[in-house]
């Protein structure tokens, strides 16, 4: 659709530089050791928790209910454990959120991007993707020969195979996202009865989606080009961050091993050359398709496969591992836990998560608003007296039903009546509005604006809860 | 991936030229075009199947036979079947027992401010803080009662509606039809402004005003002018006016008082609404 006017034109216009890189298709290689067997354990660990905590149960009372982790969108609550949360106290997620901000942030500095590279959701389902390609079309070399064949009934049924393979986890991810927004065994009974809600079933049918494109077909350009985090985590790093990292100096120059690979006395033999054999291998085993000894760069996700991949050679060879590996621009000498951003981050880790506990501990179960009337702002009475409309709002957080004695602290011979009765009575885990009048003789306000309190007393416990107020009066 | 220089001379330029200044050509991306060509495409199959094109007479109907009026009554049947079943109950219960129940007494609290807002704050003030000559609502100043059947009574038939059950009253033109002498109402005024306490009065025109008052007052503003809410004459002792209390205005509604009106209620809003006004409004302050 290039439409061209004359002159000048000088240059094919065809050479203009594509909106988009083609995606070149990355077939990452199997390999052992140790940071396979942490990435398999993190993965293991990890899916464990996110199926199994939606079957926790937690016992609240009658009438509330038993899922130790649940958020109740109908209900307006959010549960974790010991923690109720209304919608009005959504900054304790703002808090938790923070928290693992900062908690990020703490991480990055001492180990770069482990984050990323182990316990990443992205990463953790590509894994777990991968391991299925693995399984149904072979490891690196079969994928790629069998991807540039022609499409045989071979290549058919294993492709159809690994499809269906990621559509039912992407399914059954899908469907344990929803368990953490619904009571898990009757969300179960419902799919088993085959009554599940339209609007469940697209919310289903979003994530498996979701799940299948972004761990199926996506993969490491989630991490390049969709996720923001890479383009800043380079911000915590400092000298003493342990990064994944090729050893320039004793790999470099690089060449061929040859008959090397057989030396009696492998060090000496590979004296006065880099002990990098550039035999690839740290390229074809890494998801995202970079080679490492280009240094540091976006698309390393610091899964530190490629260590794996290297030290094996290493050992095959005879020569000391960790030719990659965690290092630190500083050297290799034990990192410096007491540096400033580290203290930095470690101190404000301390002071969110504090600030939350004492706010979760101090939290209290009931919660008076009061609304002034504005219009009127206040009545003259045919007594005499002046009087002002408030509206008094109760929450009761707790799982029994409260009854308050309303009162006034502060006016001179008041009077106090509220619409429905002496007595406000609030809905177990519920909240009420009362309308509630306040009397005072008209000889006995000093100035157009008179603060007072008003005073709860729990029937019962004779707990005291108050709120402060102001009675608005006429001028003089 | 490489930005080209904007100083890049080998780029194609749209070819026109404006005093030497020329305009590189920079085509859309082909994806953003597909998008354009398939909303074109889009906007065909909407002419067909929603309402599109106007004609001398009307408009095509489109296959779906939407119109968002329709929409509107069905969005309206639906609020309306939703709330029936509270409805009912209202309707079923007199304001007393309404209010007597807590559950009822919030819904109609809710309801009847609504309500109150669309039809009643015109006059008597958001929250009923009345103005001059609309009774404020939030006080404890009633003409026609202030008990929960007595402000339903008002609501239904009004005050000198019309309705054969309105409120009816009036007080007599002392001035203008002669009744009164100009200083007998001079001193009946001072007299009534003595009953507010407030106002400083000629005690000697109040004391001539009070034989006034027993012979012609007294029969509907009572012996103490503290009103009778049965004939609709107003309380004179709380200090509290319908058209104002100094002098002039007191003066001038004894000589030729104003008569207020309000509609009656009944047959323009349902009775279930109405119901839930007398609640909201016995609410508001001053109910008794």
């Amino acid at each position: 659709m290039n439409v061209h006017h004359q002159p000048p034109v000088l240059d094919d216009p065809t050479d203009l530089p594509p909106l988009f890189a083609d995606r070149r298709k990355v077939y990452p290689q199997r390999v052992g050791g140790q940071f396979r067997r942490l990435k398999w354990a993190a993965l293991i660990g990890l899916l464990g928790i996110y199926y199994v905590t939606p079957w926790l149960r937690w016992d609240r009372g009658p009438g509330a209910p038993d899922q130790a982790v649940l958020i109740d969108m109908p209900g307006r609550r959010g549960y974790f454990f010991f923690i109720e949360i209304w919608p009005q106290e959504v900054y304790y997620l703002a808090g938790a959120l923070i928290l693992g901000a900062v908690a990020l942030f703490l991480a990055t500095t001492l180990a770069g991007r482990v984050w990323c590279g182990f316990t990443c959701p992205q990463t953790v389902w590509t894994d777990l993707f991968m391991w299925v390609e693995r399984l149904v079309e072979g490891d690196r070399n079969q994928r790629m020969r069998r991807d540039a064949g022609p499409l045989g009934f071979d290549k058919a049924w294993r492709k159809a195979a690994k499809h269906a393979s990621w559509l039912v986890i992407a399914l059954l991810t899908g469907g344990a996202w929803i368990m953490y927004f619904t009571d898990a065994p009757g969300f179960v009974r419902d799919i088993v009865r085959l009554e599940v809600d339209p609007v469940v079933l697209g919310f289903i049918g979003l994530f498996t989606a979701t799940t299948y494109t972004l761990a199926g077909w996506a993969r490491e350009q989630v991490c390049v080009y969709m996720c923001p985090w890479p383009r800043f985590q380079a911000a915590m790093f400092d000298e003493q961050t342990r990064l994944v990292a090729y050893d320039e100096r004793r790999g470099e120059p690089r060449g061929k091993a040859g008959s090397l690979t057989r030396a009696e006395d492998p060090l000496s033999a590979f004296a006065g050359r880099g002990h990098c054999i550039d035999c690839g291998l740290c390229v074809r085993a890494c998801p995202t398709g970079i080679d490492i000894r280009d240094g540091n760069q976006l698309a390393c996700i610091g899964c530190a496969l490629c260590v794996d991949a290297c030290d094996g050679v290493m050992q095959k060879i005879g020569l000391p591992p960790k030719l990659i590996g965690f290092k630190s621009i500083a050297g290799d000498a034990r990192p410096n836990l007491f540096r400033p951003r580290v203290l930095v981050y470690l101190a404000l880790l301390l002071l969110v998560g504090g600030t939350m506990l004492v706010g979760l501990m101090t939290r209290r179960d009931v919660d008076v608003a009061v609304l002034a009337d504005r219009a009127p702002l206040f009545v003259t009475l045919s007594d005499g007296f002046i009087q002002d409309g408030y509206t008094l709002k109760i929450a009761n957080k707790r799982r029994a039903a409260r009854d308050y004695a309303l009162g006034v602290e502060g006016l001179t011979r008041p009077r106090v009546n509220a619409i429905g009765g002496e007595t406000l009575t609030i809905e177990p885990d519920g909240q009420a509005s009362f309308r509630v009048y306040v009397k005072v003789p008209r000889a006995a306000l000093k100035s157009e604006r008179t603060p007072f309190r008003f005073v709860l007393t729990e029937r019962g416990s004779g707990k005291v809860v108050t709120h402060d107020a102001v009675f608005l009066g006429p001028a003089g | 991936m490489t930005m080209p220089s904007p100083k890049d001379e080998h780029r194609a330029t749209t070819g026109h030229e404006w005093d030497g200044i020329t305009e590189y050509d920079t085509p859309m991306p082909s994806w953003w075009l597909y998008v354009f060509y398939a909303t074109i495409v889009w906007s065909i199959g909407y002419w067909v199947v929603y309402p599109a094109w106007p004609s001398l007479s009307g408009y095509t109907k489109g296959l779906l036979g939407y119109s968002s009026r329709a929409e509107l009554v069905e969005s309206r049947a639906a609020a309306d079947q939703a709330r029936a079943g509270w409805l009912d109950r209202i309707r079923k219960l007199e304001p007393q027992a309404i209010a007597a129940d807590a559950e009822l007494r919030t819904l109609a609290l809710i309801g009847g401010k609504a309500a109150f807002g669309e039809n009643c704050a015109a006059c008597h003030g958001a929250g009923g803080q009345g103005g001059k000559g609309y009774p404020v609502l939030a006080d404890d100043a009633w003409l026609w009662g202030g008990k929960l059947d007595d402000i339903w009574t008002t609501l239904r038939y009004g005050v000198r509606s019309g309705h054969d059950k309105a409120r009816l009253s009036e007080m007599p033109k002392f001035g203008t039809d002669g009744l009164l002498k100009p200083d007998q109402i001079a001193d009946v005024g001072e007299y009534v402004l003595s009953l507010g306490k407030d106002a400083k009065v000629d005690d000697k025109a109040a004391a001539r005003g009070k034989a006034v008052y027993a012979e012609q007052c007294a029969v509907c503003h009572g012996d103490d002018g503290r009103g009778k809410a049965e004939v609709g004459a107003p309380n004179l002792a709380a200090g509290i006016w319908l058209y104002g209390g100094d002098r002039g205005t007191v003066l001038q509604q004894i000589r030729a008082p104003r008569h207020g009106v309000m509609p009656a209620w009944e047959g323009r809003l349902d009775d279930a609404t109405v119901k839930m006004l007398s609640v909201y409004v016995h609410a508001l302050g001053g109910g008794q």
